[in-house]
């Protein structure tokens, strides 16, 4: 059973065992463990980016392709939602039409820029994937009609997952059962699935090929591969999969815009999560997304904490003070990658 | 002088075979078929164009002149995956491997390969045990079983040399392609390697090309000998004959220093 469900690929390691149980329990149990919007907030994004930054692995990781066009694939989803609850009113057929225009666009265009591109070199690919991606967010802010251009579109969505819903009339262990508890599940299932799924993909024949290709791409060429096919593949599922997170990320906002989806700022994150968690091994988005999205949310109040605790000390409150905390959370991200070269996950395995 | 055997179609073929690099000439106009169930031996001095023929044959480079034919079929604008699908299977002179993958994973993504499978995303690569079975037959084979969970870059030199062959192997390809094969492997394991090459050959529907330095290894499997020169094809025949030959003897001896 469990075998199946990891596709064989345990973690490998006491210690990423205990530390990916207690992500799970964490996630899984947070509305009633962490209750408040906030806390909740912050528990839907790390499923969500648990399954973007998982997405980009096998990418990065597990193929070597390089591509920045991966929030605009995320941006694709996201929009796929909030522009069909918007136009055709708050339905579950709507939710659904919205879902699979959004799948379907990002599997052509992951498939033209794949074929199109993935031919030449890594680095131009890359550049490539940029300006696609660039383009696709100019276009997003200014075609504002449809878009709701940078302020992005609100709208509804199907009573069941509105937070005015109550599904009992008595809490369950002292928290109300709504309707952003019903979104919170639908969140986190989806996201464990699709995690699931991509467990299996890097572990099936398939991804062997890709890692293949990662290693020597003219020898998987001399044993019968064609890397051209493989890599639009691997591209294409990537694609897929980080469109399912842009779905689930709408559905829990209940807003897109282009500050939470297509940003290149998010892009520079989904990289810094991979390479902190541990490039090639899936875990390491589990783990990475979870302590970057907690880091991020958190890491002002700890330092205005600190800043407070500290009044009186000369420099010392004005270095900890809240302003500063992305400062803080770059010599976070230099000490990590300096630390740990293969990642929090490599780290960990390396250690037993 | 060459070798044709009426009656029998040549399994590759080469027509005018030629690739220039800007003015230097690598291989020049080798016209030369090979037929089913023969061991012929390429040799030349180093830098003759042995390798360059090899990579024009199997794919991995494109000429600028001339033409290969598989089964009578054009296959000179196929890549080299296609090339690889239609039975043709190369064992590379400098290790070529896939190092962060282990011994076994290497093999067997060759056999998957062969097996058509790579498209596969949604079963567990573990559990294809036909596969595993098949990859660790072609492990036994090249004596190179009891390291099958090894990564591919902690092997020493000679045990890496096997394992391309082992890779060669579970292609099944019908025609074999190896560049000095035991090039760089101890004394000892040697024999076990050309006692291999042996068997293939006795299969007797196997073709095999062998790029090969070392004369007495030429001698004792090889049933026909090509020479290259500076890129041309010098001599072509029976082994005995073509290493006596004083163009041989000139060519692939050094004796005449210059050309």
């Amino acid at each position: 059973m469990i075998r199946q469900l990891l596709s064989g690929d345990y973690p490998r390691s006491r210690a990423l065992t205990v530390v990916l149980l207690l992500i799970l329990a964490g996630l899984a149990l947070a509305p009633f463990v962490f209750p408040g919007t906030r806390s909740l907030d912050v528990a839907a994004k790390v499923c969500v980016f648990i399954l973007l930054v998982a997405s980009y692995d096998l990418l990065l990781g597990y193929t070597g392709i390089v591509s920045f066009a991966h929030t605009m694939f995320f941006g694709i989803g996201a929009y796929g939602i909030a522009i069909a609850a918007s136009r055709l009113g708050p339905t579950w057929g709507s939710l659904a039409l919205g879902s699979l225009a959004a799948l379907v666009c990002s599997a052509l265009l992951s498939l033209l820029i794949g074929i199109l591109s993935l031919r030449v070199k890594t680095i131009f690919f890359a550049m490539i994937t940029l300006a696609v991606a660039t383009f696709f967010a100019i276009l997003a802010s200014q075609l504002s009609g449809f878009t709701g251009g940078e302020d992005g579109l609100t709208y509804k969505l199907p009573e069941l997952l509105l937070p005015g819903t109550k599904l009992f009339e008595t809490p369950l262990f002292g928290v109300e059962i709504n309707g952003k508890i019903v979104s919170y599940y639908v969140v986190f299932f989806g996201a464990a699935m699709l995690f699931l799924a991509l467990l299996r993909v890097v572990n099936s024949p398939f991804g062997r090929v890709l890692q293949a290709i990662r290693e020597n791409d003219f020898r998987a060429e001399a044993i019968g591969y064609r890397s051209v096919i493989y890599r639009s593949v691997a591209n294409c599922v990537a694609a897929l999969a980080a469109s399912a997170a842009g779905i689930l990320y709408a559905l829990w906002l209940r807003y897109a815009g282009p500050d939470t989806t297509l940003s290149f700022d998010i892009m520079v994150d989904i990289l810094l999560i991979v390479v902190i968690g541990g490039m090639g091994t899936m875990y390491g988005a589990v783990v990475g997304a979870t302590l970057f999205v907690i880091a991020q949310n958190y890491l002002q109040d700890l330092m205005k904490l600190a800043s407070d605790a500290a009044v009186g000390i000369p420099l010392l409150p004005n270095l900890v003070h809240p302003d500063r905390w992305l400062l803080w959370l770059g010599i976070l991200f230099i000490l990590s990658v300096y630390r740990f070269p293969a990642g929090i996950v490599g780290k960990l395995r390396a250690g037993k | 002088m060459s070798e044709q055997r009426s009656g029998e179609h040549p399994v590759l073929e080469t027509h005018g075979l030629t690739i220039r690099f800007g003015g230097h000439v690598a291989v020049n106009q080798v016209s030369c078929a090979f037929h089913p169930g023969t061991l012929t031996a390429i040799v030349g001095p180093n830098g003759a164009g042995k390798t360059t023929y090899f990579n024009l044959i199997s794919g991995q480079l494109r000429p600028t002149g001339g033409r290969v034919t598989l089964y009578g079929e054009d296959i000179t604008d196929l890549p080299a995956p296609r090339r690889t699908r239609r039975g043709m299977g190369r064992a590379f002179q400098l290790t070529n491997l896939f190092p962060r993958l282990s011994v076994l994973e290497n093999v067997r993504l060759a056999v998957q390969s062969h097996a058509g499978m790579g498209l596969n995303l949604f079963s567990v690569w573990d559990g294809h045990v036909e596969l595993i079975e098949r990859a660790e037959h072609c492990l036994h084979r090249v004596k190179l079983a009891d390291r099958r969970d090894t990564l591919a870059s902690a092997l020493a030199h000679g045990d890496q040399r096997k394992l391309e062959v082992a890779i060669l192997l579970a292609l099944d390809p019908d025609l074999f392609m190896f560049d000095e094969p035991t090039a760089g492997m101890s004394a000892d394991e040697v024999p076990a390697i050309l006692e291999l090459i042996h068997e293939i050959k006795n299969q007797g529907d196997k073709t095999i090309l062998l790029v090969e330095h070392k004369m007495d290894v030429v001698r004792s499997l090889a049933d026909r000998i090509i020479v290259l020169h500076q890129g041309e094809l010098v001599a072509d025949g029976e082994p005995a004959g073509v290493i006596a030959s004083p163009i041989v003897r000139q060519a692939y001896l050094g004796l005449a220093g210059h050309e």
